[in-house]
């Protein structure tokens, strides 16, 4: 089968790339780009380890073939920090312990992301909702919770440490 | 995995319409994707051409007339029906089921139409829309025909779409003066599928007291989504006192025609039925009870 061309922009950096249009977002990005923050768990659209924000939206990576992705902005993981300056939640993450085995860590970041650019200042209940797909084998839901309300009461804005 | 297949991305209607009409021997359109490459992925569907329609964005849009009520574009995505301040105020009922529909990131890329066009008997907005009295537009190359949500839905993930046809839009004509519409799913995990669910449209007569009309409307209890039609006519022109919820929620359970699968037993599904109907019919009848006031 013909591969086609991909043209998308992910953590603010332009790739032209050729691909079977059967290929899934998370393949591209895992296996061609070699972001393998973006985390594979179920596969079956029901698990979101795989969560991307695709043109300000976040999106299961593994239920998005790439090729419509194509034009697209995408940020992962990776593409959170930058250099070696973490962003807010990720600070706020490392500090209350808001993961175990890691795997459901990047989804989750990704998830509280975009729920905070819609909405800084959610109660627990929205911020519940906005991970809400977002499974943890590990069950630390409590602490991933504590991390992103502890965002949104200030304590990481720039300067406070 | 993934069989493979060619690729033809669609613009516009037209094109769409087009492409479908040229690769008609074999093909498949996808939207969202978020149902169809499950299916793909499991191998069950292998089309040779998929069309991809997610970028029509003249199929992206909810607009709504006085007259004519809101029309949703096949397209528009479950999070814009969600999100819009339009909806809200018209149709409340359809951003509390788009609420409960999913994850986010499920109602970020998959739309109304390929919700509806799935045609799974335990989706949301299919029992929504047919108790809103709604019905949707088609198109193929040759012709563009209206149908009534209920006579859209057949059997599992089946619908009255012929080959060659795409779903355009979905009409909700305007809610009447003295009616309230509510909708439920009962299920074991937050915004998974429902095990049951029930959407009820109540009117009430200028009286505010007996019933004018009802819509009522069973979801997963049966191959598609069914009104609950006997149900309806026992309300219409009754009282709402707490023998006749009764009598609803009997006369809904016998009219369902639910199977056993791992979520639950038949027996257990029209038990559900009939607590879910008795619950929704007393909610609508006060919520359009309080419109007369
Ligand atoms: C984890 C998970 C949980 C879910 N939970 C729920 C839930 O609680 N309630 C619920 O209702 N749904 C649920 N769904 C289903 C999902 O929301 C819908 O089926 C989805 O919105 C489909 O839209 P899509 O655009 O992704 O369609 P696609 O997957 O692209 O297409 C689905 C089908 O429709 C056809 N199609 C798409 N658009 C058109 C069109 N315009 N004209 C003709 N044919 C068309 C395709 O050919 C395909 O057969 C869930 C899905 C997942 C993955
Ligand atoms: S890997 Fe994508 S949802 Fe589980
Ligand atoms: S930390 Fe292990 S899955 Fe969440």
């Amino acid at each position: 089968m013909e591969k086609q061309v991909l043209r998308i922009t992910v953590n603010s950096e332009y790739h032209e790339l050729y691909i079977k249009p059967k290929r899934l977002l998370v393949e591209v990005l895992r296996d061609e780009l070699g972001l393998t923050g973006t985390k594979k768990g179920c596969n079956t659209g029901a698990c979101h380890a795989c969560t991307v924000i695709l043109n300000g939206k976040t999106v299961k990576s593994c239920s998005v073939l790439a090729i419509q992705a194509d034009g697209g902005e995408i940020k992962t993981v990776e593409g959170l920090a930058s250099g070696a300056e973490l962003t807010p939640l990720q600070k706020s993450f490392l500090d209350h312990g808001a993961y175990q085995c890691g795997f459901c860590t990047s989804g989750m970041l990704l998830s509280a992301t975009a729920l905070l650019a819609e909405n800084s200042k959610p109660t627990v209940e929205q911020i519940k909702e906005g991970i809400h797909g977002n499974l943890c084998r590990c069950t630390g839901y409590n602490s991933i919770i504590r991390a992103v309300k502890a965002v949104t009461e200030g304590k990481y804005e720039e300067g406070s440490q | 995995m993934i069989r493979d297949f060619i690729y033809l991305k669609a613009n516009t209607v037209e094109e769409a319409l087009d492409l479908i009409d040229q690769h008609k021997e074999d093909y498949k359109v996808i939207c969202g994707g978020q149902s169809l490459l499950i299916l793909m992925r499991q191998g069950l569907v292998a089309p040779e051409h998929l069309i991809d329609i997610k970028s029509v964005e003249e199929l992206n849009y909810i607009q709504f007339d006085e007259k004519e009520g809101l029309r949703i574009g096949a397209t528009t995505t479950h999070r814009t029906v969600e999100l819009s301040p339009l909806v809200l105020e018209k149709f409340p009922v359809l951003v509390h089921m788009e609420e409960n529909l999913a994850s986010i990131q499920t109602r970020n890329w998959g739309t109304i139409g390929g919700n509806l066009c799935h045609g799974d008997p335990a989706g949301d907005p299919g029992p929504v829309f047919m108790a809103l009295n709604g019905a949707v537009k088609i198109a193929s190359k040759q012709k563009t025909r209206t149908l009534t949500l209920d006579e859209f839905f057949i059997d599992y993930f089946e619908t009255v779409l012929e080959e060659g046809e795409i779903l355009l839009e979905v009409r909700l004509p305007p809610i009447p003066p003295r009616t309230a519409v509510v909708y439920e799913k009962f299920n074991i995990i937050k915004n998974d599928q429902g095990i049951i669910s029930v959407a009820a449209s109540i009117t009430l007569n200028n009286d505010g007291l007996s019933c004018n009309d009802a819509r009522i409307v069973i979801g997963a209890a049966a191959p598609a989504p069914i009104r609950a039609k006997e149900t309806e006519k026992l309300l219409i022109g009754e009282k709402i006192s707490k023998g006749l919820l009764e009598k609803a929620g009997e006369k809904a359970s016998e009219e369902a025609d639910p199977v056993a699968d791992i979520h639950a037993s038949e027996e257990y599904r029209r038990h559900l039925v009939g607590v879910l109907i008795k619950k929704m019919v007393e909610k609508a009848w006060e919520q359009a009870k309080a419109q007369v006031k």
